[in-house]
């Protein structure tokens, strides 16, 4: 990897400081994107600054309507959290199926929807669950916020600090891993809040994206039975050697179906 | 960018100056001479690297050194007693032979560890295949892997490790 | 010896304590003072022509101590990597050979291929000046699509070798195999690719290389299977360094499945650079370059067609195979799929007359050599598939159909209508252990079981034959091998008794310093502990052949035992002067010399002793000292047998198939270490499931660029995609080597593919699906069943 200047702030304070006016500096949070990406000399970023030493960013807090989780809470805290389990199982669930044991001992939610890698799981979620992602200058809600591939609604400097799911009534998350990477190749969160029915798709097209006719029919009928002929078009999906389009679009309809039995469960 | 780096290695101080693109991993290996932690990708897949910080697994290869300040690193060569007396990990891996060649061998050790711990010695073999996920192995086909994590994880019930 | 340690005992790895300790020392492991390091820069396309390359401003970047190109190479006259295999052509002409520069000269054909290399005081240095090396590409179009590789206006990849032809080969009469087709009641026609593979040693290669300016002497560390060989080629071939100022040294090196066996580019530049540069050079592979520069595996493209009477009986067999073989010749890659695919054809069947045609074809790809069971898992993988495939047409059972056509225990040796004589087998026992193992009567109950779950179940068979053991000099110089196959071995005694075993086979993962240890502790009485096996260095080891083919027990075992038998023979004689007896009466019991019939007794270490204290010993008639050389050339190949049973289910909505359950049951002869030998099965299978569901080396058939080229697209088994095994044994001895073992090294990767695949199509088969192309990845299967979406 190329080198760069390292810094550890110890506050958001001291991070968007030391972000400020460098716009070729990057944060990092867990990492498992990032150095990867260094490594293979695919970025030159002139500044790290490393979120890592900013405890105020870590936890979890449950009230009443919803799970706030920190942007630097990690995976395994996620998975392993009573909180989440208790709120919303399926987040718990999600969070354990990211990555291997190593890399959710590392990576972060923050980092992870931050990020918006089109094959990633927790984007899923917080459109599924229409979280709310707060930064270090405003809240925008989870529609507004993955705006294409590895593209979102954060500006220069601009940090997530939290994002806050609301509590669901039902949900469940069903991914199909790609074989070799183990990434999403399709996942499907499907969540039924006090906001209504949502299915948010990530792995399959360039972005997380919601299936307006599953939505529909779940809210009428919250069964696996009542979205099994319903086919999201092939146009646009990914394609690869591990998948393409066509058979995308196939899994997004099965993987729904069981992300639905899973929240009936 | 240098950088003074200061943090404990396998229950000793360890210290010196890295770049700040040093990867954990090149400090142990380059500037602390412990090479028992392998590379085998670039991709944060394989887990030779894997290392226990602060107690729990990491891949040394997908953190930066200066990350690792003031921590505590624990490494392949930090497991045993001694020489006659191994942890009951690397004894169930040698009693049921699972390795070979002997590269994979170090990150799957430190994975298998933190792996019974979190499960609190509570293991079944769809559990240990599904958490190796982050360990890749040629030679063996897993299978006495996974035979050795099941063994060990009583085994180290009772020697309290 | 005692039975804990002897032949046949779960003996514990000697090896293990420095690999679970962390102190194994691998190439990469080194401490090597004032060491620079090399960064090679590769070819980024698949054909292009090199106009110019320009150094000037990386040669000044900081840490930069030397940067070579190709003509520096050609300047200084290195030879080019060599192909040590003739294979012969139809027209009896020898493959053609085109040449293969260490560095790219005036055209790349590979992505990978090499164009420069920088030392530098560290490898990110030297990474950071080899981008700035200017290289002007002119580039051109790409043959990449092996299925097109001899059409007409398919770009050539040398032009030494005219469409793309590297040899156009047979064996077997075409006219009595078309007779035997003329007279079949049925004819069974398959069509299949064998998918290519990238091996994945989870160690990279490596190599760090050193010149000693005083002595004159190179040494080179190299993850190597046969340190000696390199040595011979880097020598005679490439470098011209006499073998006697270069040693080379392979340490414990991360597993190699055949990928490690042969001369590359990186090892040699790093050896010929060290002199030049005058310190220490080191390179090691990152996985990427691993993928794109290791030798490949398989990638075939057959036809195949099985002629069988109306009672089932195989009447013949004929095989056209396009057998890729990348943009350069490997070290062994023209015998791949010619003396190791088409002669192991009969398989395990009386098949009377076979032909197969074999056409090796050059494309804008990695070269692709031996990887783990090599060219015989390809035959296998015909063999076993077109089987299948007849007892489903023909709706029989598979193991009555491959029963039907076993050749029977009391027809060996066995000569195939394909060049090998069998030495032993007996196959029918197998099959049925490996049924009975399986539970295959209880199958069908378990298929309706799964349907319940809305899964389909699919069992399959594959009774594979290898010839391995590599093999009889006069029978490999006879096909074109280039080189002796024996392996030798020395049992060095230390004046208070322990043994070096000194051996030319190398162990990656083998086991052999347990192996070899178990062999001589047995034979000799030496408790295990004072044996060590010495290997992997050219400088104290006797030359060897190294490790691949399967030969290191059967060969490289051998030779130690040959070397046994030379100590005994002189301790008799030790012995008898000191028992003041007749040596014939003398017997080597249990490591005492006893004279029979009486109490006198002198233990070998005594004799050892002796020999090298000899106050009272026959100078006159024998020499001082304890430390016999044995080299074993042996008489056949040795003829590993054995079935697997794969249980499947697939879920059709998906495509994903899950292995469930898998039996191995085999004949390696005798077994030494069975818990040695059952981790060498375990892997094999590993790797075989590997191929049948996962792995899959894809280039992109314009660009060439390798597209599964990381962990990220090139699928690895997992501990999740497999189940444990199920494993079995039954031993015929192999009769003409002294232990009477066969070879289990890759016997696992030969027979799985099949297993696997036919499990999948008879899984499939209720939906009417009757070709399911390998891998049976996810996508592919649910394309399979959806008709080709």
């Amino acid at each position: 990897m190329y080198d760069f200047a390292y810094h550890r702030p110890k506050t958001m304070a001291e991070a968007t400081a030391a972000l400020k006016g460098k716009p070729e500096a990057r944060p990092m949070s867990g990492g498992m994107t990032l150095i990867p990406t260094l490594k293979q000399r695919l970025a030159k970023p002139s500044d790290v600054v490393d979120l890592n030493g900013i405890k105020e960013l870590a936890g979890i807090k449950v009230d009443g309507s919803g799970v706030t989780v920190g942007a630097m809470t990690r995976h395994a805290d996620v998975a392993s959290s009573a909180d989440v389990k208790g709120a919303i199982p399926a987040l718990a669930d999600l969070a354990g199926h990211i990555g291997d044991p190593a890399v959710r001992n590392r990576g972060t939610m923050g980092g992870s929807v931050a990020n918006n890698d089109p094959a990633a799981d927790y984007p899923a979620a917080v459109l599924g669950l229409d979280a709310t992602v707060t930064t270090t200058s405003r809240t925008i809600k989870a529609d507004d916020f993955f705006k294409g591939l590895f593209e979102t609604a954060l500006e220069d400097g601009e940090l997530i600090t939290s994002i806050t799911f609301p509590k669901a009534e039902k949900a469940g998350y069903m991914k199909f891993p790609n074989p070799a990477s183990r990434y999403a190749m399709v996942g499907v969160f499907v969540a039924k809040t006090a906001g209504g029915v949502r299915v948010a798709v990530t792995g399959a097209g360039p972005c997380v994206f919601r299936v307006k006719a599953m939505e529909d029919a779940l809210a009428r009928n919250f069964s696996a039975d009542a979205i099994k002929d319903i086919k999201v078009p092939a146009d646009g999906l990914n394609s690869d050697i591990h998948g393409s389009a066509e058979y995308r679009a196939h899994l997004v309809t099965v993987m729904a179906r069981r992300a639905v039995d899973q929240a009936n469960k | 960018m240098t950088i003074n780096v200061a943090m404990t290695v396998n229950g000793k101080a360890a210290s010196g100056k890295v770049e700040a693109r040093t990867l954990l991993v090149q400090f142990l290996r380059e500037h602390l001479g412990l090479t028992g932690t392998h590379v085998g990708c670039d991709t944060s897949q394989c887990g030779a690297c894997v290392v226990h910080l602060d107690g729990k697994s990491i891949k040394s290869c997908t953190i930066l050194a200066v990350q690792a300040e003031g921590g505590k690193v624990t490494t392949i060569e930090g497991l045993a007693e001694s020489a006659e007396k191994l942890h009951p990990m690397q004894e169930a891996f040698r009693e049921n032979h699972a390795l070979q060649c002997g590269f994979c061998t170090p990150g799957m050790v430190m994975s298998a560890i933190d792996m019974v711990k979190r499960h609190n010695y509570q293991l079944d073999e769809a559990t240990v295949r599904r958490e190796l996920e982050g360990n890749l192995c040629r030679c063996t086909g897993y299978h006495n892997i996974v035979k050795a994590i099941l063994a060990a994880a009583p085994a180290m019930k009772s020697a309290g490790v | 010896m005692t039975a804990e340690t002897g032949i046949g005992a779960r003996v514990k790895r000697k090896e293990d304590q420095r690999f679970l300790t962390g102190t194994g020392r691998y190439v990469d492991d080194l401490p090597l003072a004032r060491a620079t390091y090399a960064y090679f820069l590769r070819s980024p396309h698949a054909h292009a022509k090199i106009k110019s390359i320009d150094t000037g401003a990386a040669k000044a970047m900081p840490g930069v101590v030397e940067i070579f190109t190709g003509k520096d190479t050609a300047d200084a006259k290195v030879g080019g990597l060599i192909c040590g295999w003739v294979v012969k052509g139809k027209d009896g002409q020898p493959h053609k050979a085109p040449p293969h520069p260490v560095m790219a000269l005036d055209t790349v054909r590979y992505v990978g291929d090499t164009v420069a290399m920088v030392v530098a005081n560290s490898a990110d240095e030297a990474r950071d000046a080899a981008e700035a090396i200017k290289v002007d590409y002119e580039v051109k179009p790409a043959n990449v699509d092996l299925a097109k590789a001899f059409d007409k206006g398919t770009p050539e990849v040398h032009a030494e070798a005219p469409g793309n032809l590297i040899y156009d080969w047979e064996i077997g009469v075409k006219a009595d195999v078309d007779a035997a087709f003329a007279k079949a009641a049925h004819v069974t026609k398959l069509d299949l690719v064998n998918n290519r593979l990238i091996p994945n040693a989870m160690e990279p290669r490596a190599a760090a290389a050193e010149y000693d300016k005083g002595t004159g002497n190179y040494t080179l560390w190299s993850t190597s299977q046969n340190p000696h060989v390199l040595r011979l080629i880097l020598s005679a071939f490439v470098l011209g360094i006499p073998e006697h100022k270069l040693r080379v040294i392979a340490p414990d090196v991360g597993g190699g499945f055949g990928s490690k066996i042969f001369c590359y580019n990186e090892e040699t530049m790093v050896t010929w650079a060290a002199s030049r540069v005058g310190r220490p050079i080191k390179w090691t592979a990152e996985r990427a370059e691993s993928f794109m520069t290791d030798a490949h595996g398989r990638d075939h493209v057959t036809h195949a067609e099985l002629a069988l009477d109306k009672d089932g009986k195989f009447l013949g067999l004929k095989v056209d195979t396009i057998a890729n073989m990348g943009a350069y010749l490997s070290t062994f890659s023209t015998a791949v799929p010619t003396y190791l695919y088409a002669t192991l054809l009969a398989g395990q069947y009386t098949t009377p007359v076979i032909h197969a045609n074999v056409r090796a074809a050059l494309t804008h790809t990695a070269p692709v050599d031996a990887y783990r069971g090599a060219g015989r898992p390809e035959a296998t993988f015909v063999i076993e598939s077109i089987v299948s495939k007849a007892a489903a047409e023909l709706k029989m059972d598979p193991a009555e159909l491959r029963r039907k056509n076993f050749i029977p225990a009391d027809a060996f040796p066995y000569q195939t209508p394909v060049a090998l004589q069998y030495d032993s087998g007996n196959y029918p026992p197998i099959i049925d252990e490996a049924m009975k193992m399986a539970d295959y009567k209880g199958f069908e109950s378990r298929r309706a079981e799964a349907k319940s779950r809305g899964k389909l179940r699919g069992i399959g068979f594959s009774s594979y034959i290898e010839a391995c053991g590599l093999g009889p000099s006069r029978v490999i110089g006879q096909l074109g091998g280039g080189v002796g196959q024996w392996e030798s071995a020395q049992i060095k005694f230390n004046p208070t008794g322990n043994v070096q075993i000194l051996t030319g086979a190398h162990s990656h993962g083998q086991s052999h310093e347990t192996t070899f240890a178990q062999l001589v502790s047995d034979k000799l009485g030496v408790p295990i502990e004072n044996v060590e096996v010495v290997h992997g260095d050219t400088a104290t080891t006797p030359f060897g052949m190294g490790s691949y083919g399967s030969r290191s027990l059967a060969v490289g075992g051998s030779a130690i035992m040959k070397a046994a038998d030379k100590v005994i023979a002189k301790g008799k004689k030790i012995a008898a002067h000191l028992m003041e007896a007749d040596v014939a009466d003398v017997v080597f019991e249990q490591g005492t010399f006893k004279v029979a019939g009486t109490d006198k007794n002198v233990p070998l270490g005594a004799a050892v002793f002796a020999a090298y204290v000899p106050h009272n010993y026959p100078l006159e008639e024998l020499e001082p000292g304890m430390d016999e050389n044995a080299f074993y050339d042996p008489s056949n190949f040795v003829y590993p047998a054995g079935t697997q049973i794969c249980e499947v289910e697939v879920d059709p909505e998906t495509g994903v198939v899950e292995v469930v359950n898998h039996t191995a049951v085999d004949d390696f002869g005798n077994i030494i270490n069975p818990m040695i030998v059952e981790g060498q099965v375990h892997g094999g299978i590993v790797q075989g499931v590997g191929q049948a569901l996962m792995e899959n080396a894809v280039y992109d058939k314009e660009t060439g660029q390798l597209v599964s080229g990381s962990y990220m697209d090139y699928t690895m088994p997992r501990a999740d995609d497999v189940p444990s095994f199920k494993l079995g044994n039954k031993v015929t001895p192999c009769p003409h080597n002294p232990l009477g073992v066969k070879g289990c090294g890759e016997a696992g990767a030969i027979a799985a593919p099949a297993a696997v695949m036919n499990a999948v199509h008879d899984a499939l088969a209720p939906l009417g699906v009757t070709h399911v192309p390998m891998p049976a990845t996810p996508q592919t299967v649910w394309q399979a069943i959806h008709g080709g979406k």
